[in-house]
């Protein structure tokens, strides 16, 4: 449904994204992850035809959205970080407003504007100016602009900002309520939202793609090490060496007292259960156990590993190519 | 078509649900009518001393065609006027929509260039249109009250000439706003394009090298005088709609390379 190749945008010398090649498949929810500036708007800005990339190919729906830009536009709902709203508006004059530059019939106009606004809770709102009503309204309102022309490939930036905790849920449900019908790429930071809705991620870091894959595999592939949450109270110093002897464990580290208990943290390979052999090592120094829990390695585990081994990465070279300019 | 027409409901909706436009229309309504009271009665009493001079010298009066001037002199403050308020109607146009983001609704829809950029214009002239109807009416008051009755042609092509000028300084305006996205940019950069288009005149002088002539050719009032005279002259026609066409074409460049360069 959607085809990325080769993907490069320049901003003057700036490069905001680079060779970025991905598919995306009918029906299926594509979460765009990245931190600030990582090329995720401008990815989206590009599929959306709000502006060409400097390189590469991009295809929604079958139709490149270069060479057959309003086609590919008929095609595609997409709602940019902040809702683009006519705040002087109504919301009935802007959604048909929306309709119209959007290609719906004018006999048809009416009915999607019902159905959208139910789908989206907006009825009894119709008549409310866009500036009287309140942030959560207002992305409702932008995002029954993305959907009013039904389109199949649905592009959302960072859709659940500005939300309170409760809008974020009723928007997550609604997210999963179009699974399966539409196409769908959105973005974020928050992680758990990924992990809840999206078939499969991007994880986007300076301008590049460093990992495609299903929530699912992104965490097992990246939680072969285990964590084990502590919890003892006495004297600790024995603990490191006592823990080491079990031969799984990679690190131990153990963290200032509170309320007289220490919280301890044991890194292990993940190969074997271990859990029984620390708390006997825990009684064997001596110590009171309090608390035993593993941790599962999170998406964000995965993010934060993942984006900031490149840009470690990044550093490295640099210094490496800092050292060869002072040789030369 | 319908995109067409929904960018130019859109772009009137716009410009009337904002105060800017109750404002230019209220300044452009006042100023222009005190000037219409002042250029009336102060042309009348100078008829009417020239009838008691020449009554006491036991001469005919001099011919004098009262609603000509009256018209050819109002119609002039009317293009002044213009200058100063087109700024105002043009400098939201593309700014306001690139600062609040709502061009990437317009851009990532399935419109055209050219039925944005006609379908603002197209608004922009609408509103242009029932600023400069009072003037019309004006003019058929002179009209009625003349004896024996003035030919309309004056009041025809002043009106026409007003459309052209107050047209070809909308396109540019429209230009300047696709280029910045700060409307006190907009407006200021619009001021000094046009107060360069209106002095260029007097620049040029009474020279008759090329340049002087090219100079001459260039301001945007200099056209516009024999409109206020009654004559049509497709020179005139042909400058203001060229001007329009100018304008519309750098508009649609500038949003093109806009999005070439975001």
């Amino acid at each position: 449904m959607i085809q990325v190749e080769h993907l490069t945008k320049r901003y003057g010398l700036l490069t905001a994204i680079k060779d970025v090649t991905f598919e995306v498949n009918k029906g299926e929810i594509l979460g765009f992850l990245g931190p600030n500036g990582a090329g995720k708007t401008t990815t989206m800005r590009i599929l959306s035809g709000f502006f060409p990339a400097t390189e590469g190919k991009a295809s929604v729906a079958g139709f490149d959205v270069f060479e057959e830009p309003l086609e590919a536009k008929r095609r595609v709902g997409y709602m940019p970080e902040n809702p683009p709203l006519y705040t002087e508006m109504s919301v009935d004059a802007y959604l048909k407003f929306v309709a119209t530059i959007k290609g719906i019939e004018r006999g048809a106009t009416t009915a999607r504007l019902e159905g959208v606004k139910e789908r989206l809770g907006l009825q009894g709102h119709g008549e409310r100016l866009i500036k009287h009503l309140s942030k959560g309204y207002r992305q409702r309102v932008g995002l029954a602009q993305s959907l009013i022309h039904d389109p199949e490939v649905l592009i959302l930036d960072e859709p659940t900002i500005g939300l309170d905790p409760r809008q974020i849920n009723e928007f997550r449900e609604l997210i999963r309520s179009l699974r399966g019908e539409r196409t769908l790429i959105l973005s974020t930071h928050i992680l758990p939202e990924v992990s809840m809705t999206c078939d499969r991620v991007i994880i986007i870091n300076g301008g590049q793609i460093v990992a495609i894959d299903t929530p699912q595999n992104l965490t097992s592939q990246m939680g072969r090490g285990e964590r084990i949450k502590l919890e003892v109270a006495g004297s600790v110093e024995g603990l490191p060496s006592l823990l080491h002897e079990i031969p799984q464990v990679q690190n131990v580290l153990i963290s200032e007292a509170t309320n007289g208990h220490h919280p301890v943290t044991v890194e292990a390979d993940g190969q074997a259960e271990i859990r029984h052999l620390v708390s006997q090592k825990v009684i064997q120094a001596g110590l009171e156990l309090y608390q035993l829990r593993t941790e599962a390695v999170s998406l964000e585990d995965v993010f934060l590993k993942l984006t900031t081994e490149e840009a470690t990465e990044e550093a490295v070279e640099e210094v490496a190519k800092g050292s060869e300019g002072e040789a030369e | 078509m319908r995109n067409y027409l929904a960018i130019v409901k859109k772009e009137m909706h716009t410009l009337f649900v904002s105060p800017i436009a109750y404002v230019v229309l209220a300044v452009f309504f006042a100023v222009s009518g005190y000037f219409f009271y002042i250029i009336t009665s102060s042309i009348i009493q100078r008829v009417m001393e020239m009838g008691f001079r020449s009554q006491q010298f036991g001469s005919a009066p001099p011919p004098i065609d009262v609603p000509a001037v009256i018209l050819g002199n109002y119609f002039s403050v009317i293009s002044t006027i213009l200058l100063f308020l087109v700024p105002m109607i043009t400098m939201g146009v593309f700014a306001e929509e690139k600062k609040r983001g709502t061009i990437e609704l317009l851009f990532t829809s399935p419109l055209t260039n050219l039925q944005l950029i006609l379908g603002k214009f197209t608004g922009m002239m609408l509103f242009l249109l029932i600023m400069l109807l009072p003037t019309i009416l004006k003019s058929f008051l002179l009209y009625l009250y003349s004896e024996p009755k003035p030919p309309l042609g004056p009041i025809y092509t002043g009106f026409l000439g007003a459309l052209l000028l107050g047209g070809a300084l909308l396109t540019i305006g429209l230009f300047i706003s696709s280029l910045t996205e700060n409307q006190i940019v907009a407006a200021t950069l619009c001021f000094g394009v046009f107060i360069i288009l209106w002095v260029v005149d007097a620049v040029a002088g009474a020279g008759t090298t090329v340049g002087n002539e090219a100079l001459r050719y260039l301001s945007i009032m200099n056209h516009y005088e024999d409109f206020t005279k009654g004559v049509l002259d497709s020179r005139h026609v042909v400058f203001y709609v060229s001007m329009i066409f100018l304008g519309l074409f750098l508009t649609s460049v500038s949003l093109n390379s806009a999005k070439w360069r975001a």
